[in-house]
């Protein structure tokens, strides 16, 4: 496989206007993906293919496009991170407790898509339960970054969900749905030169995304530009009585938002985010990015969220307690890949002692831990209080300001292997994105630079509740100013 | 605080994951490390915060109390590990 082929190199955007002009079918864009995705198993991006369902779905859109009929992503090829269930294709996430699972139903999230025309290519890798930053606790093994290490080793493409940003990245699908609990959608995409976005707690419905932690839970696109996230965005939102958290808003149309105007817009700098050991090209590139808003008639305002270190202590509480109750459900009951045992309890040990990977059952255990007589209000009722702070600091600095600016993580893609002996390690990949999950505000990471090592660096803007469409623009005007266009070489190709 | 391998024990039952005792010392420090680690948030004065349950605030919706959703026995039971007839099978529970 040479350099990408035309039809596998275009934006959203550029296939959604292709198509309409008839410069090629949603049958022939879908070949092409289909094509790719089967000479680049080498990067482990996806555990199920669906290229048959895929034909299928893009000659329907053929016919609608035909009759006139199409919808906003008409033919346009997609992967899915393999947390969505979709009825009648294995979802498993990634865990092998759940066997082979196959829903009889589709996620809310994943119909709407459909409903608007997109096509299916197959199940996204991620780490298993969202639970990771590295793509490394998956049943399938770890995907590889497209993009190598100085001296050509492997690299992680960052987590939870690593199959949807090595796919964007590798160009095996013209975007990916994902999944964002700690930092899951924002740090990959920084980790592999993509566009990342978590809307707001409640804009996309949690209903058949296998739950993680409830509370923090929240669906979002990876794609290749911030005008492709907004027209996905667009489709994945809605308002749904299944999910009790859905809120009932319209969706605005977010292209519409992009009008490359952010004069007067206020942009908050967070003194907090500029911790210890911070690499000086991350805060050269942060410097640089505060330099590009300003230049295109920001006003650059300098702010305080002074919890912000103590964002992922109680992260590490709030969402293993919750996942430690979500996951009760795996007992091997009533899905999934039962142990035998010597009788009901010791089966549901045996099952959840074969069926969860070292950390989930970490977390599983810390959670349990948190909830339980005794410890209840030291660990969680404390969590809870000072996440209550977390969020009051970004409501009293969104009075100086419109939107904030950050690195999205604290340092480029590191090695298969480096970290994953060592969960402390591992969590402070989120030090930077997980106090937007824990307020439930928007936040996209735009691919604005490389390291010393040609490897991708993420900024991170964070908008107000619900304000996607001013993020968005943000967001936008950033991506221009940096204009990334770095592609990894194709090592990876049969 | 940290926990030992007792500790450890408790809460694997507790989560209902079997545990070898092979498995207890590593469990226990790497729990204890993470827990060292969340040991931060005591720090933080938090006397007369109100714990934040939702992110979004929102009070939760009710709707008409009636049937909606059901009458498909086999789409339910289509991924059960052991079934019998129209209902979930486990191991003997009762004498």
């Amino acid at each position: 496989m040479a350099e990408p082929t035309d039809l596998t190199r275009l934006t959203l955007a550029e296939a959604r206007d292709g198509l309409a002009k008839k410069e090629f079918s949603a049958t022939e864009l879908t070949q092409a993906h289909i094509d790719r995705v089967a000479a680049s198993d080498a990067l482990n991006a996806y555990v199920v293919k669906t290229p048959e369902k895929a034909l299928d779905m893009a000659g329907e859109s053929d016919a609608k496009i035909a009759a006139g009929e199409a919808g906003p992503l008409e033919g346009i090829p997609l992967g899915v991170k393999d947390l969505f269930c979709t009825k009648g294709v294995q979802t498993t996430a990634c865990s092998e407790i759940l066997g082979d699972f196959t829903p009889p139903y589709e996620s809310t999230v994943t119909a709407n898509l459909w409903r608007d025309g997109a096509v299916m290519l197959g199940k996204l890798n991620n780490d298993e339960f969202a639970m990771g930053s590295s793509n490394e606790t998956s049943r399938f093994g770890p995907v590889n970054n497209p993009y190598r290490g100085p001296q050509g080793e492997n690299l992680v493409p960052g987590g939870s969900s690593g199959g949807s940003s090595a796919a964007v990245a590798a160009r095996l699908g013209i975007a990916a749905t994902a999944t964002d609990t700690g930092g899951s959608i924002r740090q990959p995409a920084a980790f592999t030169g993509t566009v990342g976005l978590k809307p707001t707690y409640g804009r996309c419905s949690r209903w058949g995304i296998v739950a993680f932690a409830s509370s923090l839970d929240q669906a979002g696109p990876v794609t290749h530009t911030v005008r492709d996230a907004a027209i996905m965005l667009k489709s994945m939102a809605s308002f749904d009585p299944k999910d009790t958290t859905s809120v009932e808003r319209d969706v605005p149309d977010y292209e519409a938002a992009l009008t490359g105007d952010i004069k007067g817009l206020r942009v908050g700098i967070p003194a907090e985010y500029r911790v210890d050991n911070m690499p000086a090209e991350i805060e050269a590139l942060w410097q640089q990015g505060i330099d590009w808003l300003k230049a295109a008639g920001a006003e650059i305002v300098d702010v305080s969220l002074p919890h912000t270190k103590y964002a992922l202590p109680a992260y590490y509480i709030i969402a293993p307690a919750e996942a430690s109750s979500n996951l009760a459900r795996y007992d091997g009951v009533r899905y999934g890949a039962r142990q035998q045992g010597a009788d009901i309890d010791d089966m549901y040990a045996q099952t959840r002692a074969a069926g969860f990977g070292d950390e989930v059952k970490r977390r599983v255990l810390i959670g349990t831990y948190a909830l339980s007589a005794g410890y209840y209000d030291a660990y969680y009722v404390k969590a809870l209080q000072v996440r209550r702070l977390i969020a009051e600091d970004f409501t009293k600095a969104y009075e100086k300001c419109d939107v904030l600016l950050t690195p999205t993580t604290p340092s480029a893609a590191f090695a298969v292997g480096k970290n994953i002996e060592d969960p402390l390690e591992m969590y402070l990949n989120d030090v930077f994105t997980v106090t937007v999950n824990l307020a439930g505000l928007p936040g996209i990471s735009v691919p604005a630079g490389l390291d010393a090592n040609g490897l991708p660096l993420g900024l991170q803007l964070i908008g107000k509740a619900f304000g996607e469409e001013e993020l968005l623009r943000v967001g936008d005007v950033l991506e221009h100013a940096a204009g990334f266009t770095s592609r990894p070489d194709e090592w990876w190709s049969a | 605080m940290s926990v030992d391998e007792n500790m450890v024990r408790r809460i694997a039952n507790l989560a209902r994951i079997g545990v070898d005792d092979a498995e207890l010392p590593g469990l226990a420090k790497e729990l204890s490390a993470i827990l060292g680690f969340v040991e931060q948030l005591s720090e933080v004065d938090t006397e007369a915060v109100q714990p934040l349950t939702s992110a979004v605030a929102t009070t939760m919706r009710l709707r008409v109390d009636e049937v909606t959703d059901g009458g498909y026995p086999q789409d339910v039971l289509a991924n059960a590990p052991d079934k019998d007839d129209d209902y979930f099978a486990v191991p003997k529970v009762v004498e």
